[in-house]
């Protein structure tokens, strides 16, 4: 098999000009990821500095309102920064110093990798710019002023769809200019190889910290492990761990924004094809010709045209199933979380736990839903007002 | 011999590039003959695509022009059936992967073989990964075109070697489009070519001017000029018969002095 596969999918589909690049992280991380020394201060990172483990909270007031299933949630909204992302941005970032890197470049959707990546490159002194698009930074002003305050730039990206997809393709255009001293820290599972690889590595903490903390709390496995799917690293993150135990259901959850069947949405595995893109062979929202369709989501990040390789072998093999949540589902979901647990999710996250409410109560008391709360909702806060129509004044 | 090695033989080849129904399909197809006949030796033909990542603004653009007028695949390979009936130009398709492969590779290689076009260039797929194409390039006779760029160095034995048509040298980083100095050491970079291989090499990313483009071809077979040519079409849209065929005498000029 060709390097960097999952099964047919992955690759390394990128200029000429940036094999060299990848061939460069390739070789460090195949160094590093054995290396005691280098794990050791990443540990000590993820401890001491994010806050990790992270909390395996049973929800006790949602499962039983909902009547079925016991549900525990994986609070990665409680990590520095409120998601996921600064798992696998202090991986890359202590790599890219490992590698005598001096600068960071990033892409970002919502802003949380984007302040992820903002934060680390502030306590690992380097220089970052992060790209974002032009609508993204209108739906997430907040963050960008986060990252400003942590020392980043932020490079409005107005070409194309101005979204995810956009700011992607800028961050890989500016990294094929300047590689001698920059590192591409990739936000999610995708790309050309090896980011699809680096990141799981990097966020598979997540499904490990499950698996103990639920055996401590039940001896048991879950039954299902839910997760939200933008380019999929919270969700193969939390996954990774359980492919082998093929009693545990894996179910991803892809944002279908006004619906599957309207124009409207990101829906990737329910409504792409495969394709080549972004420097993968993959699943994408796309028209006939290959054009990449804009896709819509209420979410920033999940608002993505395409999913990574790993998630599009899982799918093939049917080893994880994918489902679309609507907007309308992932915002009611928003709410029900805040006001039954207290616990305001990323929208994002919402829209795991809009699948989960519907199957809990199909399952037996005896069995166990863990939902990977990717992120806390603060950013979402005033989106999710305008949605409502409700007019805010800070 | 093929129409490609024809385009080196004896000179130094002339390489334009324009974006495919930029601003529409009617314009390409005016422009391809014409621009033959004011001394282009090669004609690349972008396939538009929505998320061009090796292209700089004005290609970028381009792409966005031909797009929201329409263009597609397969009315590039109607035109492009037109034009084989005016001009013996050796025509080459520039594309990313993605157009290609959510086409069909094999339909899409037939089609190009039945419409005359002669090579393809995919800026997209690497060394590494070029047996994605190259079996279907193979079976219909159409070049696979390879690129090495200034951060190949080790790379260029490997690819020279199964190189085929010409060689595509890339002299800077970064994307498509003008620059006022080109910084890498080009004949150094085309002297490692010829230490594997004879293949023709022709320069390209980020020439504009007569000068730049008799440098360039003093140290290789040939340029390639994209962007200079595309912002000519982005300004003059319609009307850039004239603009574009007086732009490449110019050039043309300039290279011939250099044998
Ligand atoms: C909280 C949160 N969850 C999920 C995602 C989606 O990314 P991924 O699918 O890589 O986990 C994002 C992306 O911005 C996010 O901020």
């Amino acid at each position: 098999m060709k390097t960097g596969r999952f099964g047919d999918y992955g690759g390394q589909f990128i200029p000429e000009t940036l094999m060299k690049a990848v061939k460069e992280l390739s070789e460090a991380y195949e160094y590093y990821r054995n290396n005691a020394d280098f794990q050791k201060e990443l540990e000590d990172l993820l401890k001491n500095y994010a806050g990790r483990p992270s909390l395996l909270y049973y929800a006790e007031k949602m499962t039983r309102d909902l009547g079925g299933a016991k549900i525990y949630l994986k609070r990665e909204d409680l990590n520095h920064t409120g998601s996921h992302k600064i798992n696998n941005v202090l991986g890359q970032i202590l790599l890219a110093k490992r590698m005598g890197k001096k600068r960071v470049i990033a892409e970002t959707g919502a802003g949380q990798h984007g302040v992820a990546t903002a934060t680390a490159a502030a306590l690992m002194d380097m220089e970052c710019k992060i790209f974002m698009g032009q609508e993204d930074m209108e739906r997430q002003a907040l963050n960008v002023f986060r990252m400003e305050l942590l020392g980043a730039t932020v490079q409005p990206v107005t070409s194309g769809t101005r979204t995810l997809k956009d700011a992607v393709n800028e961050t890989m255009r500016e990294w094929s200019t300047r590689m001698e001293d920059t590192l591409y820290v990739l936000g999610s599972v995708m790309g050309p190889h090896p980011y699809p690889t680096i990141v799981r590595d990097f966020q598979r903490i997540i499904g490990k910290e499950i698996k103990e903390q639920l055996m401590l709390a039940e001896g048991k496995l879950p039954d299902i492990v839910i997760a939200c799917v933008g380019g999929g690293s919270n969700a193969i993150g939390a996954f990774h761990e359980f492919i082998e135990d093929t009693s545990v259901k894996l179910i991803g959850c892809e944002a279908a924004g006004l619906g599957v069947d309207t124009p409207k949405n990101a829906a990737t595995i329910a409504n792409g094809t495969v394709g080549i893109f972004h420097g993968m062979k993959s699943f994408f929202c796309q028209d006939h010709y290959g054009q990449i369709a804009p896709v819509y989501s209420i979410s920033a990040g999940l608002d993505y045209p395409g999913i990574g390789p790993e998630h599009a072998y899982l799918y093939d093999t049917g080893r994880a199933k994918y489902v679309p949540v609507t907007d309308a589902e992932a915002v009611s979901a928003f709410e029900y979380l805040s006001r039954t647990e207290g616990i305001i999710p990323a929208i994002e996250s919402a829209h795991a736990v809009a699948y989960a409410r519907k199957l809990a109560p199909t399952m037996e008391k005896d069995q166990i839903i863990v939902i990977n709360l990717s992120g806390r909702g603060d950013k979402d806060v005033a989106a999710i007002a305008r949605y409502k129509g409700v007019a805010l004044h800070e | 011999m093929s129409r490609i090695t024809k385009a080196f033989e004896n000179k130094k080849a002339f390489i334009a590039f324009i974006t495919g129904g930029d601003p529409d399909i009617e314009t390409t197809e005016k422009l391809i003959p014409a621009m033959a006949e004011a001394g282009a030796d090669l004609i690349e033909i972008g396939i538009p695509f929505s998320d061009p990542v090796a292209e700089g603004s004005v290609i970028q653009q381009a792409d966005e022009r031909a797009l929201k007028n329409g263009c597609t695949v397969d009315k590039l390979f109607d035109m492009v059936s037109a034009v084989r009936r005016k001009t013996d130009i050796p025509l080459l398709f520039m594309t990313y992967l993605n157009p290609v492969y959510v086409y069909g590779k094999e339909k899409f290689l037939c089609r190009c073989k039945q419409c005359g076009i002669d090579g393809m260039i995919v800026p997209d797929m690497p060394f590494e990964e070029k047996d994605e194409l190259s079996g279907e390039c193979e079976d219909y006779g159409v070049d696979l075109i390879s690129m090495i760029a200034p951060t190949s160095r080790e790379r260029i034995d490997r690819i020279a070697k199964e190189a085929k048509g010409f060689l595509y040298c890339v002299s800077s980083l970064g994307v498509t489009g003008v620059r006022s100095k080109i910084t890498t050491d080009m004949g150094e970079m085309i002297r490692r070519v010829r230490e594997v291989t004879n293949i023709p090499c022709a320069i390209g990313f980020g020439i504009s001017t007569p000068e730049q483009a008799a440098h360039m071809a003093q140290l290789s077979d040939g340029v390639i000029v994209g962007s200079a040519i595309v912002k000519l079409i982005g300004e003059y849209g319609r009307e850039s018969l004239k603009p574009v065929t007086e732009y490449i005498r110019r050039l043309k000029k300039a290279i011939k002095l250099c044998l």
